[in-house]
């Protein structure tokens, strides 16, 4: 016993010195010498030294991969299957997960009220921007998850129709002074449009072309608003976009406004709250349309697709309809929660619609567990609720977000939160939890 | 003309490193089959550890000739293997306890390398520009302008000479290796059928790792060319080098390395005539529209061999 246990501190010692040398040839020049704009040179760049940051790089991966081979990787009874056995296992999860969603349906009808009173009109505000920003991502996550979750159809350009949606509402309220109201259907039906038109020819690649396709026309979406001068603003953007009006009543102070009409006190919350319900209505429409449309032969065949194409293709589906479905309705929710951002933030740029934020939206779907509409609301409010809480820490929330997504994937590539179980499976066979292994590339 | 002899020239140096940096794509793919979303930023990291020893060496252009290409190519050496211990833990974290997963999952991991790659070099390196004095000025004026000013003056560069002596230099130094060698015996083996190559006594594991770290050096020195051609990096520009590699690997037929040279080349030139003839706004729409062309309808690419899909 004793021996074994010395040759696995002397394997564990050995392991983690080549973690650590590995360690040092990555940091040494990077940390370790930074090239920087000197001011005293003319322009030139110098060097500045930090070799304290490296020897604290290298010791943290030293001692972390020296602890995670005692105690995990090569010890007998690795702690991680000591601590799963503290944590119910998802089986017993399970019971719980069905009273999760009317929870979190009450506790997100009540939440203005809830934190007014606990914070009051003025301190509420930024815990309120909170919810709305975290719901638009959920509801952007329950579109994707119809292209990713549901069709298996890998989308990194998610963001372009997010962004066809904001720029269509704010196009059209500034060259035609139409209203939010009208422009919502409006931006959903160009998004989906813009889907199709995309979809079209892509749809017949292999999920990594796909993925790169769509990576593609994202980014040729935002620089062709970035550099449409005339019409989209380039880079300045588009700003004074309209707020919506409560069935035409405009949240203005005085004579005929919101609070006037409802003989309310002014205060500038009123309008947060009413967004606020906009976006939880327009997300639990996603939701429930999502819901349905599962139900429907094209819900069914979008599973059969994600499960088997060539089954599928045997059994007489038109993927390429199939999959532009998924794609148009996936973009027109994009669509609609653009034109909501637009309105919320009154100003948009192409700044707002970069890859990363098409990233983000991804990694909440994956997260969350492909396919699972109450992962994808978790995985929003951890996520967007870290990145919030770790403002301060602007810098490195992206490094650790990247690290994240590489770790999550390797330690549980089914998503983190949960698994969705196909919704209907042949009698008799014990539905197995559709793992992430199913989202995969469509044979063209 | 003179103008279009211009365009011409920095489009086959552009094409070059974009080739470079795509032999790092198609080997990757062809191989394990998967997109190394992360490349374009083992890219930028090369770049980066280039221009940190060229400052700490204090290689400038006053340097006598021979010592500068000297301390250039020691640059180069040690940038390389740098890179390639970056290119090898890329591989090592994110990729290989993903083998054998569904395919999207070491996308999604390659996504989250890429966007963990930039973030760190832009905190530990900062976020602004790293502008470069010239190394190598001068160069060969191909045509005279005219004594009035009219007439284009066609200027070959010394640093453009160097790259494409050295891109081709290292392209039929590569092609060699893989031909010749054990190693790129072992390669085509794994290309060919994992498994049984790994029956054969062929370590699979240590192939592929290889095979990321010939990638990352080469990109690595793809790093150093772009920083003497253009004299300025900074953390954001393995994205769009990525992407627009990616594309000269899928055009050229993914898996397939002249393919990759080819397509480099292409898309330098396109990318370079574009802007030199349409505008210089919409070069990258250019570059995103050809791969979506080309992927839809010749997905086999210029040189590859189209896919075979088996049930």
């Amino acid at each position: 016993m004793s021996a074994k246990s010395g040759n696995l501190f002397i394997d564990s010692l050995k392991d983690a010195a080549i973690g650590g040398l590995i360690a040092l040839a990555l940091f040494s020049v990077l940390i370790g010498m930074k090239a920087e704009v000197a001011s005293g040179l003319g322009g030139q760049l110098g060097i500045e030294y930090r070799w304290g940051a490296v020897a604290i790089a290298v010791a943290v991966v030293f001692a972390g991969r020296l602890l995670l081979n005692l105690f995990v990787w090569k010890a007998g009874t690795p702690v991680t299957q000591t601590a799963g056995r503290l944590i119910p296992s998802t089986q017993t999860l399970a019971p719980l997960a069905k009273y999760a969603m009317p929870v979190f349906l009450v506790l997100a009808v009540i939440l203005p009220f809830l934190l007014m009173s606990a914070y009051g009109s003025r301190g509420s505000r930024q815990y309120l921007d909170l919810a709305i920003l975290v719901t638009t991502y959920v509801m952007l996550g329950w579109g994707l998850n119809i292209v990713v979750g549901l069709a298996g159809l890998l989308d990194l350009g998610y963001v372009a129709f997010y962004a066809v949606g904001a720029y269509s509402y704010a196009l059209l309220a500034e060259y035609f002074g139409f209203s939010f109201w009208i422009c919502l259907p409006l931006a959903g039906i160009l998004a989906a449009f813009w889907g199709i038109i995309l979809g079209f020819p892509v749809l017949r690649l292999r999920g990594d072309y796909l993925a790169i396709v769509t990576l593609a026309f994202g980014e040729i979406i935002r620089i062709v608003l970035l550099n449409w001068y005339d019409f989209t603003g380039g880079p300045d953007g588009i700003s004074g976009i309209p707020r919506p009006s409560f069935f035409g009543i405009e949240f203005n102070r005085g004579e005929g406004g919101f609070a006037d009409t409802f003989g309310l006190e002014y205060s500038s919350i009123h309008r947060i709250i009413f967004l606020y319900y906009v976006i939880l209505a327009m997300a639990l429409i996603t939701n429930f349309v999502t819901m349905r449309l599962r139900k429907l032969p094209v819900g069914r065949a979008w599973e059969a697709l994600r499960e088997d194409e060539i089954a599928c293709r045997s059994l007489g589906i038109n993927t390429t309809n199939t999959k532009l479905t998924a794609f148009a309705l996936g973009a027109m929710f994009g669509g609609f929660a653009g034109s909501f951002f637009a309105t919320r933030q009154g100003f948009i740029s192409p700044e707002s619609f970069t890859f990363i934020e098409s990233a983000v939206i991804l990694a909440i779907v994956v997260l969350g567990g492909l396919g699972s509409q109450i992962g994808v609301v978790i995985a929003a409010v951890v996520m967007i609720g870290g990145f919030e809480f770790f403002r301060g820490l602007e810098e490195y929330r992206m490094l650790v977000f990247g690290l994240l997504m590489v770790i999550i994937m390797v330690w549980k590539p089914r998503g983190l939160i949960s698994t969705r179980t196909p919704s209907i499976t042949l009698s008799g066979k014990k539905a197995k939890g559709i793992s992430a292994d199913l989202v995969q590339e469509g044979h063209g | 003309m003179e103008y279009f002899l211009q365009q011409l020239i920095n489009g086959v140096t552009l094409g070059s490193i974009y080739g470079l940096i795509a032999i790092g794509y198609t080997m990757v793919y062809g191989i394990i089959g998967m997109i190394n979303f992360a490349h374009g930023d083992i890219f930028m990291v090369g770049a980066f550890i280039a221009l940190i020893f060229i400052v700490t060496f204090g290689i400038t252009a006053s340097l006598p000739i021979a010592l500068l290409i000297l301390a250039l190519i020691a640059v180069l050496i040690v940038s390389m293997a740098l890179t390639a211990v970056w290119g090898w833990t890329v591989e090592r974290i994110a990729y290989r306890p993903l083998r054998g997963s569904f395919r999207l999952a070491p996308l999604i991991t390659a996504i989250g390398a890429s966007i963990a790659l930039q973030n760190f070099v832009q905190i530990s390196q900062g976020a602004r520009n790293k502008p470069l004095q010239p190394l190598i000025p001068g160069g060969f004026t191909l045509t005279e302008g005219g004594p009035n000013g009219e007439g284009f003056i066609v200027q070959l560069s010394y640093s453009q000479i160097l790259i494409i002596v050295v891109t081709t230099a290292l392209m039929i130094g590569f092609t060699l290796l893989i031909s010749k060698t054990s190693l790129g015996r072992a390669q085509r083996a794994c290309e060919q059928d994992r498994k049984m190559a790994s029956l054969l006594g062929i370590n699979v594991d240590r192939t592929i790792s290889l095979t990321f770290v010939m990638g990352a050096a080469l990109a690595s020195v793809a790093g150093l060319m772009f920083l003497l051609y253009y004299g300025v990096i900074d953390f954001y520009i393995g994205f769009l080098a990525g992407v627009k590699a990616f594309t000269a690997a899928v055009l050229g037929g993914i898996g397939s390395l002249p393919g990759a040279m080819l397509g480099g080349l292409l898309i330098g030139l396109i990318e370079t005539f574009w802007s030199g003839y349409f505008s210089v706004e919409y070069k990258d729409v250019a570059a995103f529209s050809i791969l979506a062309i080309v992927l839809i309808f010749m997905p086999e690419g210029l040189l590859g061999k189209p896919e075979v899909e088996k049930v």
